[in-house]
């Protein structure tokens, strides 16, 4: 990574830790849950970076594992309220608990998802994943144990050891933590020897059968990585909204993760962060001056895949070297 | 339960699945053709259905409204075509993703704009209302129509690909992009025609349920993912293919839905059996496409062996 | 055993189209074994069975005694079958340094490791110099891929090929685009490569084929019409009237 990259994703870095402190003293909660809410959306597109950015591979169903992350916590903090185990284990509200359990769910839909749909490839791959979504989002608005499609609102948001998560800014840090710690998870395997394999996968997957390693068990470990993280962001938004519904799941919001990383930068390592914050500023933004303004965020999604593919990381920093 | 209600619920399966049809056929022939991948194409059915709910309105006549609901959609997919689609067929999956969601974006806040966020409805004209006796069943007279017309359609569309020198072009334009290129078709010319032609379908489409269900925005995209569906369980590039997981996913939704519930009535008490029926039938079709994919993962009727 | 790569009867159609029609052939230790033919003969639809991207309709490929006809292209990789791509297959936003790295980190046998950079892992990047250097690449390490030139991207794919330590080579047409001086750069390589592995060689250039080749074999739509020392094929008849219609 060159220098100019690095000073960018460290002013990222910080920014994004500033403005909610800066909110919090200036007594402006909204900014504080707009950043969390940043954060969260970021890592989401972390997630789904894994896949896209490094292994190619355009999936437009990652919203399936937002959405079961975030009914993960949502049934896990209402079974935890009323005192009623989960599939015979007792149920928590913990989020360090929680956590895993939705990782380790997202991971298996992941896994099913992706054994069926790496096997195609291209176009296909792209339909498979958005109708496997959509599968899934239906289910949820059919299963009327959960609230169906009315969703599930949460009294409580979870609870983390030493902070009250009630509070706008406690909750932010465990959302700014988790995706520091979710970078930290892609930068590693980005330099790995599995990145590097992956990524060699994404350009020419011939060559990289030929020298002898399977195209086909990269992808699909790549994919389930990416389900569980962005599983655990989906997780964090059910706390920071207290609120789960089948629109988590909506390829609407498959379609808003592909968007975060365009313009933040595909395959970036803060391509996310500035890609959420974009989008997140764009809506607050735009919004508050015309109720069209996805018409306007349209023009300019169009214009920056026909113009500035490489999206603001790219612009500043410019293509990325691999040494 | 009678013979009558299921034979009328296999019709609307085969009116439902030959509406996926227009839908599906309009892409496969987009991505066989030109490779790309197009999210906007729900979009066009919108048009469609919009723009004949407003002059069926309008003008107070249901068969202008369906001509113009076509024409629109046709001229807006040539428009699209010209414009943006062009820029694209070089470029890789995920920027033909990208940009035809943008589309999708822009052409939803345009209705949005144009026609007001409240749905529209379109009524039936007199001449297709009431229902007709089917011997077993009553049906509405309306439902039949499309079916008809949905088969007239697949007919024409059939005769055009296989009969015409367009039709020729098309299936060249299948086999080898450069080829046809080479031996002096105007590629830019017939791949504006081969979008619009699926343009209008879409817009056929859309016009045609306009009468069965409410036009809104966003009622395309729904549509289009079940298209997605159709076309990799019938398999791409194929009309044939594209007709046969039409009818399928149609005839399969609509039973499942019907059937579902009922089936699991007998073994669970009523509540839970619709709850599970519901949310078990909303999610067969998908499971139908994973199993072509465990099976037969080019689809059924792949166009090339 | 003295034959590494064995191939029984293969048989590959395409519609009506037979590319490969009854071939059986052989690659023994220590020796370079090439495929010559004219245009069109079915030379890349053999090397693509060997290689594991499509399976025969019939016949048998055995591979130091085992029979891969099933296994997959990785598969037939780690047991050691080496291969060059005749349009250069390398990747492009990797370093040249890289691409070797790639197949070293396969040839250990730890492709799935996630905590170690590659970058500072010496046992990737001292030998991927070592091999760079042997094919003549040293100065342009660090080049991506993508922007070597052609003749420089051969020499990569044979790179690459070397960092698997195979048991057998093939090279599709790696003469292809290179001018004299590399052409005979290359010959003299092989030539020194062939203790080491042998070599099933599909090449166009026939001056190379004639210096290096022990065996040719001829594919002439799709069968083998002869296969011989390098004299025995010059003085074939068959093979003149193949290459050079009836006139010879």
């Amino acid at each position: 990574m060159d220098r100019r990259e690095i000073l960018l994703n460290v002013v990222l870095a910080a920014a994004l830790l500033a403005v909610p402190l800066w909110a919090y003293f200036a007594s402006q909660p909204f900014t504080i849950t707009m950043s969390t809410r940043i954060a969260i959306l970021a890592m989401a597109a972390v997630g789904l970076n894994i896949a896209l950015g490094l292994g190619g591979l355009v999936s437009f169903g990652h919203a399936a594992f937002f959405g079961i992350g975030g009914f993960v916590a949502g049934i896990m903090a209402q079974h935890a309220m009323l005192g009623i185990p989960v599939l015979g284990l007792p149920a928590s509200n913990q989020m360090l608990v929680i956590w895993p359990v939705a990782m380790l769910l997202s991971a298996l839909a992941a896994l099913v998802i992706g054994v069926l749909s790496l096997r195609t490839s291209g176009i296909f791959f792209i339909m498979i994943t958005l109708a496997f979504a959509q599968m899934i989002f239906y289910f949820a608005i059919s299963w009327p144990a959960y609230g169906g499609e009315d969703g599930l609102p949460l009294a409580l948001r979870n609870q983390f050891p030493g902070l009250n998560t009630m509070r706008p800014l406690p909750m932010f840090l465990v959302a700014y933590g988790a995706l520091m710690a979710s970078l930290l998870a892609f930068a590693l395997i980005r330099a790995s020897r599995f990145g590097a394999a992956l990524m060699a996968v994404r350009q020419n997957p011939d060559r990289v059968a030929a020298v002898g390693i399977d195209p086909f068990g990269l992808r699909l470990v790549a994919f389930v990585l990416s389900g569980a993280i962005t599983g655990l962001a989906g997780a964090l938004m059910a706390d920071l909204t207290r609120f789960v519904s089948p629109s988590m799941m909506a390829w609407t919001m498959s379609g808003e993760l592909i968007v975060i990383l365009i313009i933040g930068g595909v395959g970036r390592l803060f391509g996310p962060v500035a890609g959420a914050a974009i989008l997140v500023g764009f809506e607050v933004f735009f919004g508050g001056l015309t109720e069209h303004w996805k018409l306007w965020l349209g023009l300019v999604l169009l214009a920056v895949v026909l113009f500035a593919r490489g999206g603001v990381i790219g612009l500043i920093a410019g293509r990325e070297r691999h040494g | 339960m009678g013979l009558s209600l299921i034979f009328e619920q296999l019709l609307n399966g085969v009116q439902f699945g030959l509406m996926l049809f227009l839908m599906s056929a309009g892409l496969t022939l987009v991505f066989g053709v030109m490779g790309l991948i197009n999210l906007a194409h729900g979009s066009l059915y919108m048009i469609g259905a919009f723009v004949c709910a407003w002059v069926a309105a309008t003008l107070d006549n249901f068969w202008l409204g369906t001509i113009a609901g076509i024409a629109a959609a046709a001229a807006a997919g040539a428009l699209i075509e010209m414009t943006v689609i062009r820029r694209l067929y070089k470029r890789d999956h995920l920027d033909q993703v990208l940009a035809t969601f943008a589309l999708i974006l822009i052409l939803s806040e345009g209705t949005r704009i144009l026609f007001g966020p409240f749905p529209l409805y379109l009524t039936v004209p007199d001449l297709l209302s009431g229902s007709v006796d089917l011997g077993i069943t009553e049906y509405s007279l309306y439902r039949l129509a499309l079916i008809v017309a949905g088969l007239v359609v697949a007919l024409g569309l059939w005769a055009l690909i296989a009969r015409t020198r367009l039709g020729i072009r098309i299936r060249a334009g299948e086999n080898d992009r450069e080829m046809i290129a080479a031996l002096g078709v105007n590629i830019q010319v017939l791949y504006t025609i081969v979008f619009a032609l699926g343009a209008a379908l879409a817009g056929f489409a859309g016009a045609m349920v306009g009468a069965i269900q409410s036009v809104q925005v966003g009622m395309g995209e729904p549509v289009l993912i079940l298209a997605f569906v159709v076309i990799v369980i019938g398999g791409v590039g194929s009309i044939k293919g594209a007709m046969v997981g039409a009818l399928l996913v149609g005839v399969i939704d609509t039973m499942g839905r019907f059937l579902l519930p009922r089936a699991l009535g007998t073994v669970m008490e009523t509540a839970a059996a619709t709850g599970m029926g519901a949310a078990l039938a909303s999610i067969l079709i998908y499971l139908l496409m994973a199993a072509v994919l465990i099976w037969r993962p080019q689809g059924l009727f792949p166009a090339n062996g | 055993m003295d034959e590494v790569l064995h191939l029984h009867g293969l048989r590959k159609s395409f519609g009506a189209l037979v590319a490969t029609d009854d071939v059986t052939l052989t690659l023994k230790k220590g020796e370079i074994h090439a495929l010559i033919g004219p245009n069109g003969a079915g030379k890349s639809t053999l090397i693509a069975q060997i290689s594991g991207r499509y399976a025969p309709d019939a016949g048998r490929i055995t591979f130091k005694g085992q029979d891969i006809t099933a296994l997959s292209v990785a598969r037939r990789a780690r047991l050691g079958l080496g291969r060059s791509f005749q349009i250069s297959a390398v990747i492009p936003e990797y370093s040249a340094r890289r691409n070797v790295m790639l197949a070293l980190q396969s040839r250990q046998g730890h492709p799935f490791r996630f905590l170690k950079p590659v970058m500072w892992d010496r046992s990737l990047t001292e030998p991927a110099a070592a091999i760079l250097a042997r094919v003549g690449l040293a100065g342009r390490a660090s080049v991506p891929a993508g922007e070597l030139s052609h003749g420089e991207r051969r020499l990569l794919e044979i790179a690459l090929a070397l960092a698997l330590e195979p048991a057998c080579f093939l090279l599709d047409e790696p003469m292809a685009g290179l001018g004299a001086e590399g052409t005979a750069r290359l010959v003299t390589f092989l030539r020194d490569l062939k203790s080491q592995a042998p070599i099933l060689l599909v090449e166009h250039d026939m001056n190379a084929v004639f210096a290096l080749a022990d065996r040719i074999s001829v594919l002439v739509y799709g069968r083998i019409i002869a296969t011989g020392s390098v004299a025995e094929i010059r003085a074939n008849p068959e093979v003149r009237r193949a290459y050079l219609g009836d006139a010879a």
